[in-house]
């Protein structure tokens, strides 16, 4: 293996099962052992248009992509074009004989950009594959032919299917002679095969007939022994999970206990309601105190899953919730955030508990529906009228998706506000193996609330429940709707105690100041590992690389490369936007050669600094073409840099 | 202890023009209350933005002051999380049937259990007059400039194309009548509404006091009725819409108020996630636990993970 792991990528057309293909490929190589890292781009649009999958695979944590690939699987010819000639020395292409002679005008979805680009590499406007081939071998690029018809000729008389219904299976041929020609164990395929369609035993068998069939055919190619690299199982201590942003999110809200969402459908962030919805019905652990046992009630809880008439209705409907005392929260991306702010103010205003998971996807505006960006970070902080307070958290990777979903409704109930979790499209939509989550670390806290026996009390001392009482915290105790022995009002206009409308302004300074008061409170309290990572502190490193969110993975791999050239890389990662770790990140900052990296165009996070604690990086690494930073562009990158040979600002321009 | 009347009423100084019709809705609100013996703790009532929306702050429940036009939504979500509530949501004409109408459409759909009051003045009061969505075309109340341009929606046969499953006209000034229509609409089980004709003698000086007084009778009194069950075929339903929609079209010397629509076929959705989440009503999400004394996790989840573990 590499020094990079080994790059794998399938393509298609979208529709055609590349999802598919490459969850039973990266399934396989998890089941073998090894860690992968896998992340999907594709258009927003159903069938049809151009679609990949890119998985890499290590024995050692993965955590980002490349732009080149040792394995370029395909079963169509746009994937060909598109892809073949980003292969390393020594690559692999496999494709299906039948399109050798296709030609470019013949691949209506090959957009303009992408097909004058052929034209011009080849000063030819009539490319055809077996062109493209020729060149690619050129590159050292090994070519392994195969002819799909055949294979599913032999399982159509095997099994009797018709051939037409068979042609959807090219992708488990592609995913097989990859395989294959990887001498990967045909028994591990086989399970992943069964692990992907759920046991689902015809389609199971035939899929599984399939990869047989192709492993044959590679072998009688003698393609076997062509290929460099070989892959072998490697012995695992422990499980883990193979996961994506989406999941763990949800898991992280379930845990949490979140038991309404609301959602209005929006990519990227439909998926973590649909599986909510899924898992509506939930057991639960019951703890006797008496015979100290844990016993498992099935089925005795629950959470409603609402799709809502639009988000507005999703962001209000998750308040009023959360008003009747359940952890409450709503998922959307850029467009659908826009129509909820008006609903976050109101949540400000009245300090009621929320979370707001929020995908960021490329913008503005509709933007790129199904790609990736950081673009939001200003957006999410600033939202809606008037000032109120917000705790705002960002995620880095898979695991911190999933402790930061639970964490998110412990500061909006301890602090009664709303939190955004901020995450975007390349970390909801990327599956990665890690480390099996630690839910007994996990505490859930509720924050200060009163019941019906408090509230008695109160009466029976002769007070009136204020629901928004001045006191040294400004948190003043909530109760849900319905609870006996009191009532509350509240109102999105400025209020007193109770809850009345006012517009004294002696009552809106204190009732300002309290509601204020309540992030200088959070800021105190959450401790310095939930405000931020910091890898490698250092007071001599060569440089600093400061960013937030998605961009962790590649900077962790890029920071594993560069120190085994000698280079001293430390790196602060910062997850609480809001309240802002002002101090520390001036503490880590000062004086040093530091640099931000973000998936934007201006550095959201590098002017947050700026503005916090006056400091300005040596040098802005962006990207914003829609596509996540891949760690050979950010290797360039950061070299350049270290070296004194870059511009203060650096746009990344990498993905296909 | 035995309820008081005066137990529905709070200290907010009421802040409405002298004459508005809302203070006749307040008055039938608190006494239907009353009436129906509920405990103000268990009754939420949710409001939007405008002179209507101001009424929860002068019951003694909880009070919802929300959004222009979000009241449904807000009232939706704690009805779920929590069905025991009685729910009431207070909308204005403005409020519900324009930048909310979305909500009040889709609201029907669900058939929540809960009871819509929407209070029609034709105008937008708290903004000074403009032209709501129920003021009818050609029409210049005081406050506009020119005529109004728009066409006016029709809220009993919005309400009955959305699918609410129970609607009702009230009018303001007749409080024992708007009492009866609301503790009517409260006991109904789905979403219900009442549509109510307050005068605003501030901006609306066309459709006031002098000119509903003649014009109002009450459906019933001409023998109307109108439930549909399952029992009801398809004959007797389609005779009964369109003496509905005859009714609800009604607007010139007489104008009915009464029962309009009374639907007893759809389950609410309470009872649609009930049949999903067989401990929904047990265990509702507002009062599930999460954790065990000791502030960890309860819900498990081993069972899930498992489709993940490798
Ligand atoms: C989003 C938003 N837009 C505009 C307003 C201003 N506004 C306040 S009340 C109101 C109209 C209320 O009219 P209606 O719903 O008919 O209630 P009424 O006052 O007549 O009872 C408007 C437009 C607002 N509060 N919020
Ligand atoms: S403006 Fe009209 S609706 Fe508003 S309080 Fe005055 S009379 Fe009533
Ligand atoms: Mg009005």
């Amino acid at each position: 293996m590499n020094n990079r792991g080994i790059s794998w990528l399938i393509g298609g057309a979208q529709g055609t099962g590349i999802e598919r293909g490459a969850s039973i490929f990266f399934t396989a190589i998890a089941m073998a052992g090894y860690y992968v890292f896998g992340k999907r781009e594709y258009h927003s649009n159903i069938m049809g248009e151009h679609s990949y999958y890119y998985v890499r695979f290590d024995s050692k944590p993965v955590y980002s992509h490349i732009e080149k690939y040792n394995i370029l699987a395909s079963y169509d010819a746009e994937t060909i074009f598109r892809h073949s000639l980003e292969g390393l020395p020594g690559s692999a292409i496999i494709y299906d004989t039948g399109y050798l002679n296709v030609k470019t005008k013949d691949v209506p979805t090959l957009d303009k950009r992408v097909r004058e680009d052929i034209h011009g590499r080849f000063n030819n406007n009539f490319v055809s594959i077996s062109d493209i081939i020729e060149e690619a071998k050129s590159y050292g690029i090994k070519s392994f032919p195969i002819n799909y018809k055949e294979i599913l000729n032999k399982v159509a008389l095997k099994t009797g299917e018709k051939l037409s219904e068979l042609t959807r299976m090219n992708n488990v041929i592609a995913v097989s002679a990859s395989l294959a020609i990887l001498k990967f164990d045909l028994a591990i395929l086989k399970k992943a095969i069964d692990r992907v369609f759920k046991g689902r035993k015809v389609v199971v068998k035939l899929n599984s007939l399939v990869a047989e069939e192709t492993y044959e055919m590679v072998n009688s190619l003698g393609y076997i022994n062509e290929f460099n690299i070989k892959i072998s199982p490697i012995e695992n201590k422990s499980k883990r999970l193979l996961i994506n942003g989406n999941q763990a999110i949800a898991l992280g809200k379930l845990v949490g206990g979140c038991r309404f969402q609301t959602y209005y459908p929006i990519t990227p962030a439909t998926d973590e309601s649909a599986y909510l919805e899924e898992h509506e019905i939930l057991d639960v652990e019951n703890y006797d105190p008496v015979k100290s046992e844990r016993e498992i009630l099935k089925g005795a809880g629950s959470i409603v899953v609402v799709e809502t008439e639009d988000e507005i209705a999703a962001i209000t409907m998750a308040l009023g919730a959360s008003l009747a005392g359940a952890r409450a929260s709503t998922s959307t991306s850029g467009p659908g955030f826009s129509l909820m702010v008006e609903g976050l103010g109101f949540a400000g205003m009245n300090e009621i508990p929320v979370v707001i998971t929020h995908y960021q996807r490329g913008g503005p505006s509709t933007g790129m529906p199904t790609r990736t960006e950081q673009g939001d970070l200003r957006f999410v902080l600033h939202a809606s009228h008037g000032e109120f307070p917000r705790i705002v958290i960002a995620s880095g990777d898979i695991s911190e998706c999933f402790y930061d979903a639970i964490r998110c409704f412990n500061y909006a109930e301890k602090y009664q506000l709303p939190v955004i979790h901020l995450v975007d499209r390349f970390l909801a939509h990327s599956v990665e193996t890690i480390e099996p989550f630690d839910i007994k670390s996990v505490r859930i806290d509720r924050g200060i609330i009163f019941d019906e026996n408090d509230l008695k009390k109160l009466k029976e001392g002769g007070e009136k429940y204020k629901r928004f009482i001045f006191n040294s915290t400004g948190i003043s105790p909530r109760i849900f709707l319905g609870t006996k022995n009191a009532v509350f009002w509240i109102t999105g206009d400025e209020h007193d105690e109770l809850g009345h409308i006012t517009e004294d302004p002696v009552i809106r300074d204190k009732m300002m100041e309290k509601r204020m008061k309540k992030i200088e409170i959070a800021e105190r309290e959450i401790p310095l590992e939930e405000k931020v990572n910091h890898f490698f502190p250092s007071y001599n490193s060569d440089l600093t690389i400061v960013s937030w969110g998605s961009t962790k993975g590649v900077i962790l791999d890029l920071i594993d490369e560069l120190s085994k050239e000698g280079y001293k890389i430390e790196f602060l990662q910062i997850r609480l936007m809001s309240p802002f770790p002002s101090n520390y990140v001036e503490k880590v900052l000062f004086n040093k050669k530091w640099i931000c990296v973000e998936n934007n165009y201006s550095g959201q996070l590098a002017g947050l600094i700026r503005e916090k604690t006056g400091l300005k990086p040596n040098n802005l690494i962006v990207k914003y073409n829609g596509r996540p930073i891949s760690l050979d562009e950010i290797y360039i990158a950061v070299k350049s840099i270290l070296e004194g040979k870059s511009s203060y600002k650096v746009v990344l321009r990498g993905g296909a | 202890m035995e309820l008081k009347l005066t137990d529905y009423r709070t200290e907010v100084h009421v802040n409405w023009c002298p004459g508005c019709g809302d203070y006749g809705i307040l008055s039938s609100i608190q006494q239907a209350l009353f009436e129906l013996k509920l405990d103000p703790s268990n009754v939420a009532i949710f409001s939007g933005i405008g002179c209507s929306a101001k009424t929860p702050h002068y019951i003694n429940a909880y009070g919802v002051h929300t959004l222009h036009g979000r009241a449904l939504p807000y009232a939706i979500g704690a009805k779920l999380a929590n069905p025991e509530l009685t729910v009431l949501v207070i909308l204005g004409d403005g409020d519900g049937l324009g930048i909310g109408a979305g909500h009040f459409v889709n609201a029907g759909r669900r058939n929540v259990d809960l009871t819509v009051i929407l209070y029609d003045n034709g105008v937008y009061g708290l903004t000074k007059g403009q032209a709501s969505p129920t003021l009818k075309l050609g029409l210049k109340t005081k406050s506009l400039p020119k005529p109004n341009i728009n066409q006016a929606i029709n809220p009993i046969l919005l309400a009955f194309a959305s699918g609410y499953t129970f609607i009702a006209r009230g009018y303001a000034y007749d409080v024992p009548y708007l009492k009866y229509l609301i503790k009517e609409a409260i006991n109904h089980k789905g979403s219900a509404l009442v549509h109510v004709l307050q005068p605003c003698p501030v901006y609306n000086d066309i459709n006031t006091k002098e000119w509903y007084t003649p014009r109002l009778y009450k459906l019933e009194q001409e023998g109307y009725e109108c439930i549909i069950t399952n029992e009801t075929t398809e004959e007797e339903y389609l005779r009964k819409i369109s003496l509905m929609i005859q009714k609800a079209n009604e607007w010139g010397n007489r104008i009915p108020l009464g029962i309009f629509y009374r639907d007893l076929r759809y389950t609410t959705y309470e009872e649609r996630i009930e049949a999903r989440i067989p401990s929904y009503r047990l265990n509702p999400p507002a009062k599930q636990k999460i954790s065990d004394p000791f502030g960890k996790p309860i819900t498990y989840i081993d069972k899930i993970l498992e489709e993940f573990l490798i």
